[in-house]
């Protein structure tokens, strides 16, 4: 029997699929909101998020880092939707938007001693590698619990429209995290009181293992929207002017009052979910390869070309220019001391340390004095 | 001097504060139009507006989300979980978000707020109204926890709780809202945090407990008085941080130690306040140190008389550490 009310591609002709780059680069540029200078600045962001996360890899592979989850593929989304803000914004990441730190200032050395947890880390070691922060940029600091950066990212919307400022927040997620509790809440709590944020997600296809399919009947992510009463829009996340298009309309709808946008982005997890994963275990060559031609980069590129501000040789020029920049962060990131000095463990658990903890620090010196094994690994 | 019970005293607080400091904002469940189930912030809307004294879906983890949002943008939100036992579905914002912001971004963000719930048996409400879930969040570094146990406390307590600079759990004792009544002077009270309180002196025996059970070992100790047993009983006020030194000073004085709380037994807060007391008053201990507590099993709906440490139980382990 079939369905009725579940008509396949019903919620596809509903919230198609926006595109600003056509096959052969072109654009319609009334549809364009972003200069010249602008585009080729960020297809150079893009150049670099690809190049850092290639030799970030590299690095975890030469056991010169523990870990590393980058967004090889989905850069046109990251970089499309923080440039598509305001610099006063704030953004709540998911964790891997680091190129969106990168873009509001984060120096790309801090970031690299944050890889490596030495003592040039601004979070002193805390935290495992890719889960940075940069209140200077106002990027909020990274977890690795689903989705409970969304409701936090509306808390801050709204505590600024309380306080009477033009700010909006943005939040960043994966299609997995539509299935957490604090993709909903977060959705609805918004949608109630009109809050101004954009709720981003990176719908790439998989949540580690487990494919779109498997997270949600819904037939599109952007749909959603329309059961909290919120706007929801479905764009090509593999064409930064599209992204960047999307973002800046919503924005406006934030701040003028209108309320959220749920912001689907359609891209594609290209490599493996982190370090720690081998997807060949779980899909196919066929279906990564496919994605490949869809490279973001080369999309824009190939709008570049059509405008003629990208010479032939201008790629590899930028790809080596980028290489030499991630060169000198990590000769740069390595001249720190491998681990920040041991009451950094003790630092930033309350505003002041309590007895237990100005205790357990004596006890651990007084250990390490006693037998130098305490601070060596396994 | 105005005569307040607990509900009065908290709506004293959080009015004086929001007056003192227009950052200050209340969201949760039914508090604002209906001033809380609990008639906590009664008034308080009607006084602030709507958004500052904010009615949000009902969402535990909505209702800390988003206020670590606000935290983070410079508000000091208060926001109130109905019932202690509807705390779970916020667990995640509280333990891996609130309780970590400052340490996971070595300080450049802090996620300072309030987080006031009801908690406690003794009213008829099974184990979804009667829990007292404070040892899951004393284990969670990063949160304060205080647990006023009269309105003076509560008042004062609550006062400390907003100024302070890192996130605090503030366990309000239902059982005790109206019932406990006394004298709050009318203007700003502040009583610090991390400090505990001789309620009275005695040599015998240190009964240490907190909230609710405060009046329990109150009452126990006048009853042990008539035995010719000298309690005294310390009102920790604060769980963490901790009143070491008020802990450590007592027991060494009386060498005996009965604790006294409403959680289960296992991994209670009494097992690390009796551990911190044999580290440190070993050799002045004349008897093991007692728990008075609640049972291993959920809370109870029916024998919740028998489940609760209430003063005769309490008399009971002060009479066996005497025995000793």
């Amino acid at each position: 029997m079939t369905d009725p009310v579940n008509v396949p591609g019903r919620w596809e002709r509903e919230f198609p699929l926006q595109t600003v780059i056509e096959e052969d680069g072109s654009a319609d540029p009334a549809r364009v909101t972003l200069t010249d200078a602008k585009a080729l600045d960020l297809f150079r962001w893009m150049i670099l998020s690809r190049e850092m996360d290639e030799r970030m890899v590299q690095l975890q592979r030469q056991g010169r880092i523990a870990f590393y989850i980058g967004a090889i593929g989905e850069e046109a989304t990251v970089l499309g939707t923080v440039a598509g803000m305001e610099e006063r914004d704030w953004l709540f990441p998911s964790y891997r938007e680091h190129a969106g730190a990168l873009y509001r200032g984060m120096p790309f050395v801090t970031f690299v001693c944050d890889l490596l947890g030495n003592a040039g880390d601004r979070m002193l070691g805390h935290q495992m590698p890719c889960h940075e922060a940069w209140a200077p940029g106002r990027f909020v600091s990274i977890s690795a619990p689903i989705a409970t950066q969304v409701p936090q990212a509306v808390g801050a919307a709204w505590a600024a429209r309380i306080r009477g400022d033009d700010m909006v927040s943005l939040t960043w997620f994966g299609e997995g995290a539509t299935s957490a509790n604090d993709f909903h809440t977060g959705a609805n709590f918004a949608g109630v009181h009109k809050v101004p944020v954009i709720m981003v997600c990176r719908n790439n296809g998989w949540a580690i293992s487990v494919p779109r399919e498997l997270q949600t009947a819904s037939e599109t992510i952007a749909q959603k929207a329309v059961a909290y009463g919120i706007h929801g829009e479905r764009v090509d996340g593999n064409d930064l002017l599209a992204v960047h298009a999307a973002t800046q309309r919503a924005r406006v709808r934030a701040a003028s009052g209108l309320g959220p946008t749920l912001l689907e982005c359609v891209t594609y997890r290209v490599e493996g979910h982190s370090t720690s994963d081998d997807p060949r275990a779980y899909r196919g060559a066929e279906e990564v390869d496919a994605w490949r031609d869809r490279d973001p980069i080369l999309r824009l590129g190939r709008y570049l070309t059509w405008r003629k501000l990208l010479p032939p040789d201008e790629v590899e020029a930028l790809r080596a220019e980028a290489r030499e920049r991630i060169r000198r962060a990590v000769e740069d990131a390595e001249t720190f001391a491998p681990k920040p000095s041991i009451q950094t463990l003790f630092q930033g658990v309350y505003a002041e340390p309590l007895w237990q903890q100005r205790e357990q620090l004596d006890e651990l010196r007084a250990a390490v004095a006693e037998d130098p094994r305490t601070s060596h690994p396994r | 001097m105005p005569t307040l019970n607990i509900i009065q005293a908290v709506n004293d607080a959080l009015r004086q504060e929001m007056r003192r400091d227009p950052t200050v904002v209340i969201l949760g469940e039914d508090v604002g139009k209906f001033g809380g189930v609990f008639r906590a912030s009664q008034g308080l809307q009607e006084e602030f507006g709507k958004d500052r004294v904010i009615d949000t879906p009902l969402a535990e983890s909505g209702v800390i989300g988003t206020a670590v949002g606000m935290a983070l943008y410079g508000l000091r939100p208060v926001p109130e979980i109905q019932f202690a036992d509807f705390i779970f579905p916020a667990m995640d914002q509280i333990v891996s978000e609130v309780a970590k912001f400052r340490y996971r971004s070595g300080g450049q963000y802090t996620c300072p707020m309030v987080i006031r719930t009801p908690y406690g048996g003794g009213i008829r409400g099974g184990h979804y109204h009667s829990q007292s879930p404070e040892a899951h969040f004393i284990h969670t570094a990063g949160l304060k926890v205080v647990v006023p146990s009269n309105p003076h406390d509560a008042k004062g307590l609550l006062t400390s709780a907003i100024r302070d600079p890192d996130p605090v759990l503030f366990f309000e004792p239902k059982r005790m809202y109206r019932a406990a009544r006394g004298e709050v002077p009318d203007g700003e009270v502040v009583v610090p945090i991390g400090k505990a309180r001789v309620t009275r002196e005695g040599r015998h025996v240190t009964l240490i407990a907190w909230g609710a059970m405060w009046h329990e070992a109150d009452q126990a100790a006048r009853e042990a008085a008539d035995l010719g047993i000298e309690c005294e009983v310390l009102d920790l006020r604060t769980l963490q941080p901790l009143d070491i030194d008020a802990i450590v000073e007592s027991v060494q004085k009386t060498g005996r130690a009965v604790v006294v709380h409403e959680a289960p037994r296992t991994c209670g807060f009494g097992a690390e306040i009796s551990a911190l007391i044999q580290e440190r008053c070993f050799l002045h201990l004349e008897a093991p140190v007692a728990r008075v507590t609640g049972f291993d099993t959920p809370f109870p709906y029916t024998l919740e008389s028998e489940y609760l440490p209430r003063a005769p139980r309490i008399l009971k382990a002060v009479r066996e550490v005497m025995a000793f």
